[in-house]
């Protein structure tokens, strides 16, 4: 759909574009020049996929540039931007960044309170909002929040009847910006050749598993050396389509949908809703595809429920050429000598169901994708190779923009994050500390110079926090947060994630937390996965309510103590890690929530708020009692608070030997 | 805010009877321009009997409905639909094997003009009108959120959604009077405040005005203008709120008579 550029317009764009391109604002200019028919943005509304060229995004960034300025936005100034991921919110980044000002996205899903420390500690005057739910959440902590001067609403339904002064429509601004536009022809331009490489490009605040969140400061060098540097690795050209469907306050988000697009020239696509990025997924078949582990959990589950329910000749088939893909997918993918009959069954099984499978899911034109935030279990990991999907794990964080590592192809494992990539240096530190040096490194936390003195030494090297080692490949192996890694009462080794992700690898399970730091044996809190779970119940009949009461059933039980007597058995296999099996566990009678603080906003577990929300479960599982006691508080989405009382199970586990001695006498009494 | 107008619908005297049973015993109710009009009762008090008489459901042995200042005599459900009327039922009453869009597509075809051959066709004008009624029913589905399971065959959906997608269907019509009959009812809270806001939302965007029938005295209270309880097919009690709930027979009519 090609609307009002005029020519003129776009020269008047271009010439801006004449120095180094080295801000977000610039390039866009750039691409003005280059590409300007090619899409830069999409977006599904009202079921029909909309797309906007590079030369109507930048009349679009100018026009709500010049109204921000209208306002009387200013070079340093923050701009809030809260929402799912619509075009108009990243435009509204691009328009901050062209007046020198500094994007802050905030999570969408915070609640009024984590939003108001946000944007109290960035000092935020202006923020844009997607729609009246975030809306009201502003006008809830206006009062709080002095600094707060302008909010811009995207979409204006529901709000016919706000009459709050500070209310703006998105619309009403961009015509404002139109008119100052034409008054001032060359203002745009000439704001956007004042951007420097140098200058505060984005402040993310990271959610953070302890205390209050950091802001991140980002400058546009961080962002676009690191962003380039793996456009290269990858060979990304401007051909690419990506989705853009994680939170925007995220670094991933914004460095694959905003700083790479930008950088490479390709194409962001935004989804209709949260709800439907499944079926958005497939309709567009990205090239370039982000996603944690635990979409690409989500999707196997899916597929795997379904599955159940085919027919029997679809489920024979389909579960025999698994096996073979199994067998020989891996290396076949990774370019490896294969039998020739293997790989005419390999073919033949891409006929018949690797390529339906792959287009079914919406993965069958990609190229490179990505998993990163938490470890992804490696029979998931190879379940998505051995299909011909390029799935590989990289390494990074807020604090270096992102890229440290990324696997090669045709040397992927599934338990490394790869080798460092270009102008990027890894040490590992005496105590096993991880410490990087790289372009990509941020420059302080906002207005927090204690944690930035902490994390960031005058030598330069940032300290991640994380612990792990080189392999003899020269490849990167993360264990755990290093702050998080203990030691049982016995004296051996207790690295919590690692065990959690081992369980969470099963689908039953969605969350889990273990204890085990000066206990005299490894505990665990299990949170059930609904879906799956739920699934597994109404194929054996189990009638059940509600998610607490399938998460009291015994039948549940058993189900979760085979998954853990399967942990035990890996971990048995180790000798360093055997006595870390788990003894005891319970299942919990409701999710964990990031409303709750039990989670992060990218869903990491808080180990400490959780241990001290659930202390009495935690002194029931190393009392021997039975059962254990807990009242809880439940906060909804919009702040009200409910409470919910339970009484859970705890259930002993059979560990493998060698194992703790205690077990062994309980056995034989 | 919102003006509420004159009635556009006024029921006068309505008596309706099955056999011996009294469904219905003169009953006169107003329904005006815009506003949200809540019927409420206890069990077998005639509130759906009320509602089907409206849409012409039920004929009633004696009073008059006037739409619009013209008295009706005998009418149908269509009649009703043409006129502007629109409704959902207390049990769900979908077309199952369809999927979410095709079911809101149904509510449409009252604003159909080309005849099936034509559509079956498919060319010009045809196209065009199709493409205009894909292009409302996508803003019902936008309006009530339901994109995820716009190609989702409503039989497999929960029941909250199937709610939902009755909603829209109803919308479709672009109808003047929305009935309701019971939109929350097995619905768990945030399925509840979810179609409270639908239905404050469809009255304030679309202007349209709704009666409907509702057991949570919470909902009521909270989204109705106005309030009319019947007891055993009679009106004991007409008006707002806050001055519905102190009345002494709507009290005794929900908690039983003290002894």
């Amino acid at each position: 759909m090609r609307r009002n550029v005029s020519p003129a317009a776009d020269d008047r764009l271009l010439s801006a574009a004449g120095d180094a391109l080295d801000t977000f604002p610039k390039l866009l200019l750039g691409h003005v020049r280059s590409r300007p028919e090619r899409p830069a943005n999409r977006e599904k509304d009202f079921g029909i996929w909309r797309s906007w060229s590079w030369a109507e995004i930048a009349t679009e960034v100018e026009a709500l540039a010049c109204g921000l300025s209208a306002m009387g936005f200013r070079r340093r100034d923050k701009l809030a931007i809260i929402g799912d991921n619509r075009p108009r919110l990243y435009w509204a980044i691009a328009a901050a960044q062209a007046l020198g000002g500094v994007p802050v996205p905030v999570y969408q899903d915070s609640i009024a309170e984590e939003m108001a420390f946000v944007l109290n500690h960035a000092e935020v005057r202006f923020a844009v909002a997607e729609d009246q739910e975030q809306v009201d959440k502003l006008i809830a902590i206006k009062e709080e929040c002095p600094h707060l001067e302008t909010v811009i609403f995207s979409d204006p339904r529901g709000m016919r009847h706000y009459e709050q002064s500070f209310l703006h429509d998105y619309e009403t601004i961009q015509a404002g910006g139109r008119e100052f536009a034409h008054s001032d022809r060359n203002f745009f331009r000439d704001e956007v050749a004042k951007g420097r490489g140098s200058d505060t490009a984005i402040i993310l605040y990271t959610s953070g598993t302890t205390g209050r969140p950091k802001g991140v400061v980002l400058t546009f060098d961080n962002v676009l050396i690191s962003a380039k540097n793996a456009i290269a690795f990858e060979g990304l050209t401007d051909r690419e389509e990506a989705l853009a469907y994680l939170p925007m306050a995220w670094i991933g988000e914004h460095i694959f949908s905003y700083a790479q697009a930008y950088c490479a020239g390709f194409c962001a696509s935004c989804p209709e809703s949260q709800a439907t990025v499944m079926a958005d997924l497939r309709e567009l078949g990205p090239t370039y595809l982000f996603a944690p582990p635990r979409i690409f959990e989500n999707i196997l589950t899916q597929v795997m429920i379904r599955m159940e329910d085919a027919g029997w000749v679809k489920r024979k088939l389909f579960h025999y050429f698994l096996r073979v893909a199994k067998r020989v997918g891996l290396p076949v993918l990774d370019r490896q000598a294969v039998p020739l009959f293997d790989r005419a069954l390999y073919w033949l099984g891409n006929v018949l169901v690797y390529g339906p499978l792959k287009n079914m899911l919406g993965l069958s034109r990609v190229r490179v994708a990505y998993t990163a935030g938490e470890a992804i279990g490696p029979d998931l990991f190879n379940f998505y190779r051995s299909l011909g999907i390029n799935l590989k794990q990289l390494y990074g964080m807020t604090e270096s923009s992102v890229f440290l590592c990324i696997q090669k192809d045709g040397a992927v494992k599934p338990d490394t994050v790869g080798s460092p990539i270009e102008d990027v240096e890894i040490r590992i530190a005496e105590d096993g500390e991880v410490l990087f040096r790289s372009p990509g490194a941020f420059q302080c936390y906002y207005k927090n110079p204690e944690a930035t003195a902490e994390v960031k030494r005058p030598d330069d090297w940032v300290h991640t926090g994380d612990s792990g080692f080189f392999d003899p490949d020269g490849q990167l192996k993360i264990l755990d947060r290093a702050k998080d890694v203990g030691w049982l009462e016995g004296g051996s080794l207790f690295a919590p994630r690692f065990i959690e992700n081992k369980l969470k690898y099963f689908p039953h399970i969605k969350e889990a937390v273990v204890f085990g730091d000066s206990r005299p044996f490894v505990a665990a809190l299990i949170n059930i996965d609904l879906g799956a779970v739920g699934d597994w119940a109404q194929r054996r009949n189990l009638p059940y309510a509600s998610y607490q009461e399938l998460a009291a059933e015994d039948t549940v039980y058993d189900l979760i103590e085979d998954c853990i007597e399967q942990v035990n058995r890996d971990l048995a296999a180790e000798p360093a890690l055997a006595p870390s099996q788990i003894c005891r566990f319970l299942v919990l009678h409701k999710e964990l929530d990031a409303d709750d603080g039990e989670l992060t906003r990218t869903r990491k577990v808080r180990r400490r708020i959780i241990a001290a929300r659930y202390q009495s479960l935690v002194d029931a599982l190393y009392s021997g009692r039975p059962t254990g006691r807990i009242e809880t508080e439940i906060t909804f989405e919009d702040g009200r608070i409910a409470h919910m009382r339970a009484e859970l199970a705890i259930r002993d586990v059979a560990a493998t030997s060698p194992l703790p001695e205690r077990r062994l006498l309980k056995k034989a009494s | 805010m919102k003006r509420i107008g004159e009635p556009i619908l006024t029921a006068d005297r309505i008596s309706l009877a099955f056999g011996g049973i009294v469904a219905l015993n003169e009953i006169s109710v107003q329904i005006r321009q815009s506003e949200v009009l809540a019927i409420i009762g206890p069990n077998g008090a005639g509130k759906t009997s009320m509602l089907n008489v409206i849409n012409g459901f039920y004929h009633p042995q004696a009073g008059t409905i006037a739409w619009k200042g013209k008295t009706r005599r005998r009418m149908r459900p269509y009649h009703a639909a043409a006129q502007g009327i629109a409704r959902t039922f207390q049990n769900v009453a979908l077309f199952h094997g369809m999927t979410t869009l095709d079911n809101i597509m149904t509510g449409r075809l009252l604003r159909m003009r080309r005849n099936f051959l034509w559509q079956a066709i498919y060319s010009g004008p045809a196209e065009r009108e199709e493409l205009a009624h894909r292009a409302y029913a996508e803003k019902i589905i936008d309006f009530l959120e339901i994109q995820a399971i716009r190609k989702t065959p409503v039989g497999r959906l929960p029941y909250g959604l199937q709610k939902r997608v009755e909603l829209g269907r109803a919308l479709a019509m672009e109808p003047e009077l929305l009935l309701l009959d019971e939109p929350m009812a097995g619905m768990n809270v945030e399925e509840k405040e979810d179609m409270c806001r639908f239905v404050l939302d469809v009255n304030d965007e679309f202007g349209t005005t709704i009666a409907l029938i509702e057991h949570d005295m919470g909902v009521v209270m909270d989204i109705s203008d106005r309030i009319v309880v019947l007891d055993y097919g009679r009106k004991i009690a007409d008006g707002p709120p806050d001055e519905v709930r102190t009345r002494p027979e709507v009290i005794a009519a929900y908690l039983g008579e003290e002894r």
